[in-house]
């Protein structure tokens, strides 16, 4: 914890630049701000349908359900899966709140092996050989099909890189037109003392790559598939 | 590494380039599909010029107050329980991620793709403190596999094609499978998977940095950056001293010009953001965590008319809208930055001495300038090289400073001119067959050598419209 060499390097800079060290400057004021127009006044529902339309451009499933549905949804979507039972989730209070920790406790006897991320030894070694992994998104994008991650003890980073398998609940509540949202919102709560978490993973669809000509190869090194379940909770 | 690729002479490698015609096919297809992606993602945004002035504004203000946002960022970073360390050299940068890689007792280090480390040749200082360096992303993997330089910013290895991968895989892991390019990255995902879990450091670029909160964001698609800042336990990120930003309200509008303006992209699978270290109370994500701010060069650049260059988000459109790229490709240029921004940064940081040809690797279209997303000028930055080059420099071809400067008097004094012209034609005859020169001499020989040139006309101007005023005057 410690910063090194910090003096010298930025006096050059300084003396670059033709002018003494800064140690105030005042917050930019642009001339123009397209970012606040992009789905300008837009309801909740017709974010969805942009949602669900994105959802098709990065190879994602959609599923959309009521709280009361979601144990169904649920259900459909981990019986269509056929790799490892092996299952990773997100814990928090939100299990809770939408019923998940119930739901859960039913596929357990189904033969599914679950496990909730709890902060403890073997997390990550659970979630490297599950082909699920279950999380909650904190903000979502509609523009780009993207669901936010404030990673933290409850939500490794872990359970939605490893698994083969990415499953996002999307709380309709929690969608925003852009990425512009949501950096308002971490910005405005790093100017309030309250300091981001660690990793914020902004995660659209599975992985992929262009690097063999120019081929797009879904799933890489991170989930090959993606599936978003969008909850009403309106 | 370092910032210069190969040892062959500019014209050599050229020549290579354009007699590669795997690789010209597959850089102009690439460069269509990321055109296309470009312009169709700009479309959906709207109001692209808008987003363009606002990400130039962005650049400008950050890089007039550079000295403020690091020193911001630096103690963010440390608020976090990282450490930072500013790298005046290369040198120094190396020597600081292998002392860490020593103190950590690492012998395998994990890397996610960054063009920073290539510049300053991170991984021969860390092979030859006896670290085993593997680089996860899957076209930078490829390259290291055949120890081949990358020839693009975004798609380092986009001159290979899938025979030609499928070969090193099968050569130097023992690959069986078929060219298919899913079995390829399902294999490289395999072998790669056991690394990741493996590996004591893990080494990343920084796509932005944000100086109120600390974070450093990587711009990603395959989710190996991901593992690369999940799993090992220590994590060194290296940045460009310029790749700042002031706020995630800035973060944001630069994410959306970088990843429309490479690859077409509302944005990429990941955005991820990482602060300091792992809380006390959470599981995965590094226990240690360094960034190394490094100039290398680019303090020289601010204040100067090139400052603007270091505006850079490293997006390639450029580099995909380059004609010259691509006839060329990227090894041509003999640096890691090919492409129109590469012939403009190459010179600033590594010196005019090795790479005086670069800003004449452009035919000043402005086709760069255009694509640019942060609207950096970067034909009129070719052309400014050139006159430094030619005037103060005084290293550009001698012939064109003797040609210019003969010109010039020649050109100006009527009787020289006119008397020449009418030479023209008797003077360059044994060079001439049918109205046309296929082997010029002298200053024609490099026209020549890839075009004709045509031939003195009989008549000048002058003497063709005097005899048609006569014959109009006779008719």
């Amino acid at each position: 914890m410690t910063v090194h060499n910090r003096t010298s390097f930025l006096d050059r800079v300084a003396e670059n630049l033709g002018r003494e060290r800064r140690t105030e400057v005042k917050p930019p004021v642009y001339s123009v701000q397209p970012q606040d127009r992009v789905f300008q006044g837009a309801t909740q529902d017709e974010l969805i349908e942009m949602l669900e339309a994105q959802c098709r451009v990065i190879h994602t499933s959609f599923e959309r359900t009521t709280q009361s549905g979601l144990a169904d949804t649920l259900n459909k979507v981990l019986a269509s899966f056929e790799g490892s039972k092996k299952v990773i989730s997100a814990g928090g209070p939100r299990l809770d709140d939408f019923g998940v920790r119930g739901i859960y406790e039913e596929l357990a006897e189904d033969d599914f092996d679950l496990r909730i991320w709890n902060d403890q030894e073997g997390d990550v070694a659970f979630a490297e050989q599950a082909g699920l992994g279950i999380v909650f998104s904190d903000i979502t994008l509609a523009e780009s099909g993207t669901v936010t991650l404030f990673n933290d003890s409850y939500n490794g980073r872990s359970i939605s890189l490893l698994p083969e398998t990415f499953i996002a609940i999307i709380p309709k509540s929690t969608l925003v037109p852009r990425m512009t949202q949501a950096a308002r919102v971490i910005h405005e709560q790093e100017q309030k003392g309250n300091p981001v978490s660690s990793c914020v993973s902004f995660i659209t669809g599975p992985s992929n790559s262009a690097d063999i000509e120019m081929n797009l190869i879904v799933g890489v090194h991170g989930p090959v598939k993606a599936t978003y379940i969008l909850v009403d909770d309106l | 590494m370092g910032i210069r690729i190969g040892d062959k002479p500019y014209a050599e490698r050229i020549q290579a380039g354009i007699e590669n015609s795997f690789m010209r096919q597959a850089v102009s297809s690439a460069q269509g599909r990321f055109r296309t992606g470009r312009l169709k993602a700009a479309e959906e945004l709207g109001d692209w010029e808008d987003w363009r002035t606002l990400g130039e504004e962005i650049r400008h203000h950050t890089m007039e107050n550079l000295d403020y946002y690091l020193h911001q960022l630096s103690e963010q970073v440390e608020k976090r329980g990282g450490t930072v360390f500013f790298a005046e050299t290369a040198e120094e940068a190396n020597a600081y991620v292998k002392e860490v890689a020593k103190k950590k007792q690492a012998r395998k280090v994990v890397k996610s793709k960054s063009m920073v480390t290539e510049e300053i040749g991170l991984n021969e200082a860390l092979e030859q403190s006896g670290c085993e360096v593997v680089e996860s992303d899957l076209g930078e993997w490829i390259l290291q596999l055949d120890e081949d330089p990358p020839s693009h910013i975004v798609t380092p290895a986009l001159h290979k094609n899938k025979e030609q991968i499928r070969e090193t895989f099968a050569n130097k892991k023992g690959y069986t499978k078929t060219d298919r390019p899913e079995e390829l990255a399902a294999f490289a995902r395999e072998q790669l998977r056991k690394d990741f879990l493996e590996a004591d450091l893990g080494v990343t670029g920084c796509n932005f940095a944000v100086a109120e909160s600390g974070a450093v964001t990587l711009v990603t698609n395959e989710g190996n950056a991901r593992m690369v800042t999940s799993l090992p336990d220590t994590h060194i990120a290296v940045m460009g001293m310029e790749r700042v930003v002031p706020t995630w309200e800035e973060l944001e509008v630069v994410v959306s010009l970088l990843t429309r303006a490479a690859v077409g992209q509302k944005l990429t699978s990941y955005i991820t953001a990482l602060t300091g270290t792992r809380l006390d109370d959470e599981t995965d994500g590094p226990e240690d965590f360094h960034l190394v701010i490094v100039d290398n060069g680019r303090s020289k650049i601010l204040g100067t008319e090139f400052q603007s260059a270091l505006h850079c988000i490293r997006c390639a459109a450029c580099i995909n809208a380059c004609p010259v790229y691509r006839h060329v490709g990227g090894h041509s240029y003999g640096s890691i930055y090919p492409g129109p921004i590469g012939a403009v940064l190459t010179p600033l940081l590594d010196g005019y001495e090795d790479h005086k040809d670069l800003p004449y690797a452009s035919t000043l279209c402005a086709a760069c300038t255009e694509a640019c997303p942060v609207k950096i000028p970067l034909h009129e930055h070719l052309i400014r090289h050139r006159e430094i080059i030619v005037e103060r420099e005084q290293m550009g071809a001698k012939s064109e400073e003797w040609m210019m400067k003969g010109f010039a008097k020649w050109a100006s004094t009527p009787a020289a001119y006119k008397l020449s012209t009418k030479m023209a034609r008797t003077a360059m005859k044994p060079w001439t067959k049918d109205e046309q020169i296929e082997n010029g001499p002298g200053p024609l020989k490099g026209w020549t050598q890839s075009r004709d040139f045509p031939a003195p006309a009989k008549k000048n101007f002058r003497e063709w419209y005097k005899q048609r005023e006569k014959r109009r005057g006779e008719a």
